[in-house]
């Protein structure tokens, strides 16, 4: 017998004589108290929840949003985005900034991590990537990272600008596991991203930039 | 290198828990780091935890998780139909020795040279850093205090925040030591080190290891919360991915998530979540850009399936590793993770130990308590802790040889014919009353004689002394009296 088997026989061993219990999950523990009422209540909750762990928030529209990235990539001196430019929100940006006398250069994650793995761990200052949506109750990005938009575009630059959607924020996240129907299919990685990144380890002494980005920006679209 | 620190191997020092403890209670500095520490981290989980919003979440907690174990066997064969279908190679083992031969094949099969590890408690249950350093293959911590700790060659002592016993002071002596960095105190400056330090080895590692907080089985999904971000980099940066976990780790659905994460994240830090909420479904695909060619997956009895075989017992495997119990314990906040000498301190060590390592290895454990009940109060997945303690207590008793439905490895090791006849004999006493009052009469006469010192317990107090008439002598003494008062 294979250890599989030896486990599982254990197991049903244990088990001899018994029934599964059945599903009593009640839907309404994990929504009820996470409910808010408007666009404009989600979003304060949002705001309050990713500020109060140094999340920054840029309130914009679908008309300003590259000029907001531009002023903030400019404030720090950075001068290199890491951006899908296959897609429309990069389009948008090359096309913004063609023409302008001083502007960063734009460059996509257009190749395999191996290829170019110190590159993107040394010298990629920022980069800006689109979010799937928000969560109210928790204030969260969701992320799932796709060919374009790879997983580590979040993670390894020390500035992390996510694109975010007004419309696209909900209560809480039994609401969108059931809305979006993510159990029917779920992506190599989802992430769900709540602030930089940051650590309590030494003395529970919180301090931001442990692994990953040092500052989250969220570029917020509140009429999209 | 600061050998003589390093906790031993579980076997040995668990057995002398109470010299342990011993000398835990005289650290002044450990006992400062501990209380300030549990402290916070008791008041941060206050704050955001209201009363109405805890309690019915605590109740779907536990009824998922009671419902994943009623059909554990089960779970685990979809989990793992789901997990090849969508490519994650699924290994099982019985022991820590067959986990680590698991993580050494592929090893050795992909020449890997250095590790990269996330946190989890597990692979401090397999002791797999020694295990890969044995082999020549670097293996390293990510987290930053695991990172700290392993520096100084400890063990976690806390299962959250490993490094909770250390101040700045000595991480700050620590990292000028090993790392010729100048010495600060600065938190923020002392973690940039570390971040420095440890981004050069993702780059490098061969192979990244995590541990699982969430195993789906609906959608054959490995989820892992975490601050830092070095949870991610170990699975997405090296080419390949072992992930290793618990048997126990399993849920039945994607929504079962969301009461346990809610509960998880506040109960450990008091946060409404973490930084990172990671939930990987498969290796990279065709299309995609970064993540591992390879993941693997490592499912780990290592005595848990023990604890299942008892209806009482297999609650422990409620346990989603919150730390709570540690950190309202007041045994554990007295004595700290080390003394407990095994990978899981506190009330959660204190009930899963016995099974991991043998009672008679932790024969102390399930009375390292005073069984004051607040970490069966604060488990968010409600389990009776303290009942499991006594349970424990009582297995530990028994006769060794006596016949029992699910014997416990090491049962009866605290068994002694000596002090079973004495509670014999204590029965009697209690069961007669012509004996009882023999005896208290007896007790009550010869008061004097009782000895001055008596142990631990007249270094701080008056030695006990039997009053001079029992309390059944002195009531009917106050009957007769008020019979004698109605009759006249
Ligand atoms: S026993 Fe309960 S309180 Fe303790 S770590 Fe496990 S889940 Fe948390």
């Amino acid at each position: 017998m294979s250890a599989r088997e030896r486990i599982l026989a254990k197991l049903r061993s244990g088990l001899a004589g018994s029934i599964p219990r059945p599903d009593d999950f009640e839907p309404a523990v994990v929504t009820e108290p996470w409910r808010y009422p408007d666009r404009a209540a989600r979003i304060e909750r949002l705001v309050e929840l990713m500020s109060a762990v140094q999340t920054r928030f840029e309130r914009t529209t679908r008309a300003d949003w590259p000029t907001r990235v531009l002023d903030l990539l400019e404030a720090r001196g950075i001068d290199r985005l890491l951006v899908a430019t296959g897609m429309a929100h990069g389009a948008r940006l090359a096309a913004h900034i063609e023409g302008l006398a001083k502007a960063p250069s734009l460059f996509a994650y257009d190749r395999p991590i191996e290829a170019w793995k110190s590159e993107l761990f040394d010298s990629v200052p920022a980069s800006l990537t689109t979010t799937r949506g928000a969560i109210a109750a928790t204030g969260s990005l969701i992320l799932w990272p796709s060919a374009d938009e790879p997983r580590l575009m979040s993670l390894v630059p020390p500035l992390h600008i996510a694109l975010l959607e007004a419309s696209r924020i909900q209560d809480n996240l039994h609401e969108v596991i059931e809305t979006e129907g993510w159990a029917a299919g779920m992506p190599t990685n989802a992430l769900l991203i709540s602030g930089p990144s940051k650590t309590a380890d030494i003395e529970q002494v919180l301090a931001y930039g442990a692994h990953g980005p040092a500052e989250l920006v969220v570029v917020l679209l509140e009429d999209a | 290198m600061n050998q003589a620190a390093r906790i031993p191997a579980v076997e040995l020092s668990s057995r002398q828990l109470k010299a342990n403890a011993h000398e835990a209670l005289n650290d002044a500095q450990l006992r400062t780091n501990m209380r300030t520490a549990m402290d916070s981290l008791i008041a941060k989980r206050l704050a955001v935890m209201p009363e109405a919003e805890r309690e019915p979440l605590r109740e779907l907690g536990n009824h998922v998780r009671a419902r994943a174990l009623s059909k554990l066997p089960e779970l685990l064969e979809r989990l793992e139909a789901r997990l090849t279908a969508n490519g994650v190679q699924v290994h099982w083992a019985e022991t820590v020795e067959e986990a680590n031969a698991v993580v050494l094949d592929i090893a050795r099969r992909r020449r890997a040279r250095a590790v990269i590890k996330g946190k989890s408690m597990v692979s401090e249950e397999m002791e797999m850093n020694e295990a890969l350093e044995a082999e020549g293959i670097e293996s390293l911590e990510s987290d930053m205090g695991e990172y700290i700790i392993q520096l100084d060659h400890e063990k976690p002592t806390h299962i959250i925040m490993p490094a909770i016993h250390k101040n700045a002071r000595q991480v700050a002596k620590l990292f000028e030591q090993h790392l010729g960095e100048p010495y600060t105190e600065d938190v923020d400056e002392l973690i940039q080190t570390g971040r420095r330090v440890l981004r050069k080895k993702f780059l490098d590692a061969d192979i990244g290891v995590s541990g699982v907080n969430f195993a789906i089985a609906e959608t054959g999904t490995l989820l892992l919360v975490e601050n830092e971000g070095n949870g991610r980099m170990s699975t997405t940066v090296p080419p390949v991915h072992i992930a290793v976990t618990g048997i126990e780790k399993v849920v039945e659905n994607l929504r079962d998530v969301v009461p346990l994460l809610s509960l998880l994240t506040r109960s450990a830090l008091g946060q409404p979540i973490t930084t990172y909420v990671n939930m990987i479904s498969g290796p990279r695909k065709a299309e995609e850009r970064d993540g591992p060619e390879e993941v693997h997956l490592v499912l780990l009895d290592n005595g848990r399936s023990q604890a299942f075989m008892d209806a009482e017992l297999r609650q422990t495997l409620n346990c989603i590793r919150c730390g709570a119990c540690m950190n309202h314990c007041p045994v554990y906040t007295r004595i700290g993770g080390r003394a407990y000498g095994t990978v899981y301190p506190g009330p959660i060590g204190a009930i899963i130990s016995p099974h991991l390592v043998g009672l008679e290895n932790a024969p102390d454990h399930p009375s390292a308590s005073s069984l004051c009940g607040a970490c069966g109060e604060v488990c968010p997945v409600k389990i009776p802790i303290p009942d499991i303690l006594r349970r424990l207590r009582e297995e530990n008793v028994k006769p060794p040889a006596a016949a029992s439905a699910h014997p416990l490895r090491g049962q009866g090791s605290k068994y002694s014919p000596g002090e079973r006849s004495l509670w014999r004999m204590w029965v009697r006493l209690y069961t007669s009353p012509r004996l009882y009052r023999a005896f208290s009469f007896a007790l009550t006469r010869l008061r004097r004689l009782t000895p001055a010192r008596l142990g631990p317990w007249t270094l701080n107090h008056a030695p006990p002394r039997p009053a001079s008439r029992s309390l059944h002598e002195l009531a009917r003494e106050h009957l007769d009296h008020d019979r004698r008062g109605a009759d006249r």
